[in-house]
């Protein structure tokens, strides 16, 4: 076990896990999107996990730092939390803020990083831009909403990690990158129908069952 | 996005399998490999992309991932008049992507896409080296500089009439012999 200080406070951690794991683990919570517990490739894209460290020049993503004795860890700086709001503001503006019509309100990751972070949830001074289509629903069980989904790649990892073969990918590039479906056979929906994960893990309700609303 | 194959494409697609064994199975050929299939085919049809990944033992969903992130790949048949759309510095800062907008407009297509009757296909193109013309539009092989909103539609118009006009030639000539 090591100690670190994380905002004053001394927490313990098992050697090897990641700082963002650490303090999630000690009830002291980071933004975060993208990473997965258990998975150790983290694709750290989500730009939101940001913490100061002392002696780093500048904020660093806890999602790629192992944890090392007497770290010496600020979650709450002003230069984190300005990285944070203007990542946060950027998914929004891409986002399609329709949250009473969305399945994943009142348990969906932005509502409660926009809270924590004191952000609105409409995009403000930054241009709101949608992409088309509305929902991909070329999958025979599942539905993709295109302007929900804020790319965190959560469900190409689970997908690569428990079937060996990813059936989602992510397509096309910069602002029109969808995650898609391509070569899902008819025959996957037996498979698909039982494992899920792809829609248990998604933190905004982008990917859902075909037969909820 | 899936095409029924001509019968001209399922023979360059026999050709196409045979041309795939030669390549290696390392996830390196899978850019060569897409773009010999494009220069046969024109395009990459969904049934060339599953090949492929049985062919690298890849998920055929990073094939297709890999082949959208790229310009190059196209997904639809060209038409018989592709329509290139410049969007270089100089076409851009003259407003070359109103001439896309327009042209999407006229052949209700999008960028990337095909007209229904194989007529026209609508791109996007980075700088074609006559800047000074800007904005630049080229259908087929033609220049057109110098390009204003106003001029999509005859230009669309032209290329239709000289078509009929050939189909009214060939006719004549058939009947004369």
């Amino acid at each position: 076990m090591l100690t670190l200080t994380v905002d004053g406070k001394e927490i313990q951690a098992k050697k090897g896990t990641t700082l963002l794991k650490a303090c999630l683990d000690n009830d002291i919570y980071i933004p975060n999107l993208c990473y997965i517990d258990g998975i150790e490739e983290t694709a750290a894209s989500c730009r939101l996990c940001f913490v100061e460290i002392e002696g780093e020049e500048k904020p660093v993503t806890s999602c790629t730092v192992p944890v090392k004795a007497s770290l010496k860890v600020k979650t709450d700086t002003p230069a984190v939390r300005r990285l944070q709001k203007t990542a946060l503001r950027l998914l929004l503006s891409v986002h399609h803020v329709d949250c009473k019509n969305c399945p994943a309100n009142k348990k969906c990751a932005l509502q409660d990083m926009a809270k924590f972070l004191k952000v609105g949830l409409k995009p403000g001074h930054l241009q709101h831009c949608l992409k088309e289509p509305e929902i991909d629903t070329s999958h025979p069980c599942l539905d993709y909403y295109t302007n929900r989904c804020v790319l965190c790649g959560k469900c190409i990892q689970v997908c690569l990690t428990h079937n060996g073969q990813p059936e989602i990918t992510f397509a096309r590039r910069g602002f029109n990158t969808v995650v898609s479906f391509f070569g899902t056979a008819k025959n996957e929906k037996d498979s698909c129908d039982e494992c899920i994960r792809c829609v248990d893990i998604c933190p905004v309700g982008a990917l859902v069952l075909k037969s909820s609303p | 996005m899936i095409a029924d194959l001509s019968a001209d494409e399922e023979k360059i697609l026999n050709d196409v399998k045979i041309r795939l064994a030669k390549y290696g199975k390392e996830r390196g050929q899978l850019i060569p490999i897409l773009q010999m299939i494009q220069d046969k085919l024109a395009y990459l049809p969904h049934i060339t992309m599953e090949m492929v990944a049985q062919h690298l033992d890849i998920p055929p969903s990073e094939v297709f991932g890999v082949a959208t992130f790229y310009n190059q790949f196209r997904f639809n048949p060209p038409g018989r008049n592709p329509v290139k759309v410049c969007l270089g510095t100089a076409c851009h800062v003259r407003g070359g992507d109103i001439i896309l907008e327009n042209f999407e407009r006229k052949l209700e297509i999008k960028e990337g896409e095909t007209t229904s009757d194989k007529e026209f296909s609508i791109e996007r193109v980075a700088c074609v080296g006559c800047c000074a013309l800007a904005p630049v539009t080229l259908i087929g092989e033609t220049v057109h500089g110098n390009m204003a909103p106003s001029k999509v539609e005859g230009l669309v118009m032209r290329v239709q009439i000289e078509k009929e006009m050939k189909e009214r030639e060939k006719q004549k000539n058939e009947s004369g012999q």
